[in-house]
């Protein structure tokens, strides 16, 4: 058994943070060059040099690759083997997500709903945003994504019909990068969630979007979708920052869920060009950082 | 495809002698507003002691850190990151800034819509593109933050940079009617049925 030492939780929770908004993980980064060697659109070339050059920046001058701070988002995964005391541990993430904003410093971009009052913490009510999931392991895995509210505000839900079938999903995604246009900061990983009840549809979307690129939908109709909706995404020149162009979009990630007989809800969220994420894993080896 | 070099306050005629692809790169001075700023200022009547008039805006809301006040930091804030939000949610503040305030050049990230292209051509001013998400880049061109207003909305205060060669920037909306994300949305809009039949929908 693997006991949790949650004030480290604490401290991780903070580090996971600052580490998510310096360093871009390494799929990302060659997702960018990968991009801009394939890019025919001159100024697309340009904005993706850009983009690449900003890594280079953020990492010699040990900054914030984006303004942006997000909506901090942990993902907790709890493996079989694992002792740790689920509330507090709650507990703990949020008093590192607090210390990083006060100690780093960091902007605080959460504010109350109704009042709009910022408490300069990253906190509020339900937030930061927490998510949970087990497994057989002996490992606790705890994923820090800062969302930014670009990409986030072009977040989209349809709850389509069964007669329309897939032909509404793929026509809906096309529209929802339509819609988009250079606002989600693209480009982007556009997530695709199907399936589900409404509420878990969208949280399929954005695990979607949160996915590493290389990464395929375990569902093989799944898999056939990203590829195809990729492309025909790509071939609309909405561009880099919507400047036109043809890297749109990184990749679609699907991800699904059985639905009701009567239902065929699909959701969009997108990642934007600034994919951050980070991972720390703790084990009977200590504490790993990774993505 | 021109380049300018603009060093702030400008003039009318010199917005208006840029055109979409041109590039800019600012010298001086530069402000930074966002959504809270422009709803206060707009919507509830506030004001600021800042003379915009000739002046470039920057839709951003930093990351600072407060230190005591010296001739490096007047304000009191050393700029952490300083980087560009979209600028379509504050869309309908644009004709307002411009004849309240006199503001000239709008910069951003994603574009801006209908109402902000028809100020620009009545008016006489110009949206310069940043590259979103290229804050740390953008953060090496400010060279300290001057001033600050409306400071209880922060991060969302009314901020006065002092910049050295801020871009080059992409003239993306001119005062000649052109913007680059409506010819962009428009051929985007003109390949969906293509890009629907490759997905073997019927359309």
């Amino acid at each position: 058994m693997l006991q949790i030492d949650l004030a480290q939780v604490e401290t991780v929770a903070k580090e996971l943070y600052v580490r998510a908004l310096k360093h871009l993980p390494p799929d990302i980064k060659a997702g960018l060059s990968r991009l801009s060697t394939t890019e025919t659109n001159t100024t697309a070339r340009s904005v993706l040099g850009t983009m690449l050059t900003n890594i280079t920046v953020a990492e010699q001058t040990d900054n914030l690759l984006c303004q942006d701070t997000g909506i901090p988002i942990y993902n907790i995964t709890i493996g079989s083997g694992v002792m740790v005391d689920g509330a507090r541990l709650k507990q703990a993430i949020r008093r590192g997500c607090e210390r990083a904003t006060r100690e780093h410093p960091l902007r605080s971009s959460i504010v109350h709903p109704i009042t709009r009052v910022n408490e300069q913490s990253s906190c509020g009510p339900e937030v930061p945003v927490l998510n949970f999931d087990f497994d057989a392991s002996e490992e606790l895995s705890i994923e820090m994504i800062p969302k930014g509210s670009g990409s986030e505000n072009n977040s989209f839900l349809k709850m389509a019909i069964p007669a329309d079938g897939v032909d509404a999903i793929k026509t809906f995604v096309i529209d929802c990068v339509l819609a988009a246009g250079g606002k989600t900061c693209p480009p982007t990983i556009v997530g695709v969630g199907i399936g589900g009840t409404s509420d878990l549809c969208m949280h399929l979307a954005k695990r979607a979007a949160g996915r590493p690129l290389g990464s395929v939908c375990r569902d093989p109709g799944g898999a056939q979708l990203e590829t195809a909706l990729c492309a025909a995404i790509n071939s609309l020149g909405v561009g880099p920052q919507g400047l036109g162009g043809d890297s749109t979009a990184f990749a679609v990630h699907v991800e699904l869920a059985a639905t009701h007989i009567t239902m065929n809800p699909v959701a969009v969220n997108m990642q934007c060009h600034s994919a951050r994420r980070a991972r720390a894993t703790f084990s009977q080896r200590g504490i790993e950082y990774g993505f | 495809m021109a380049h300018h070099d603009f060093d702030f306050p400008i003039t009318e005629q010199q917005a208006r002698s840029l055109r979409v692809n041109d590039t800019v790169t600012l010298q001086r001075s530069l402000f930074g507003i966002r959504d809270a700023t422009l709803i206060h200022l707009f919507d509830r009547g506030r004001t600021t002691r800042f003379d915009l008039n000739g002046h470039a805006v920057i839709h951003t809301a930093p990351n600072v850190k407060p230190v005591p006040p010296s001739s490096d930091h007047p304000a009191g804030y050393a700029p952490l990151c300083v980087g560009t939000t979209t600028s379509a949610r504050m869309e309908r503040f644009t004709r307002a800034l411009m004849s309240d305030y006199g503001v000239r050049i709008i910069i951003g990230k994603g574009g801006m819509g209908k109402e902000t292209l028809a100020a620009f051509s009545e008016l006489g001013g110009a949206y310069l593109a940043v590259v979103g998400g290229a804050a740390a880049l953008e953060t090496t061109w400010i060279e300290r933050i001057e001033d600050v207003d409306m400071d209880d909305l922060n991060p969302e205060s009314l901020w006065r940079f002092a910049i050295r060669d801020f871009g080059p920037l992409l003239v993306a909306m001119d005062s000649h009617g052109a913007s680059l994300y409506d010819a962009v949305a428009n051929g985007a809009q003109a390949r969906r049925d293509q890009a629907l039949r490759s997905l073997g929908v019927r359309t």
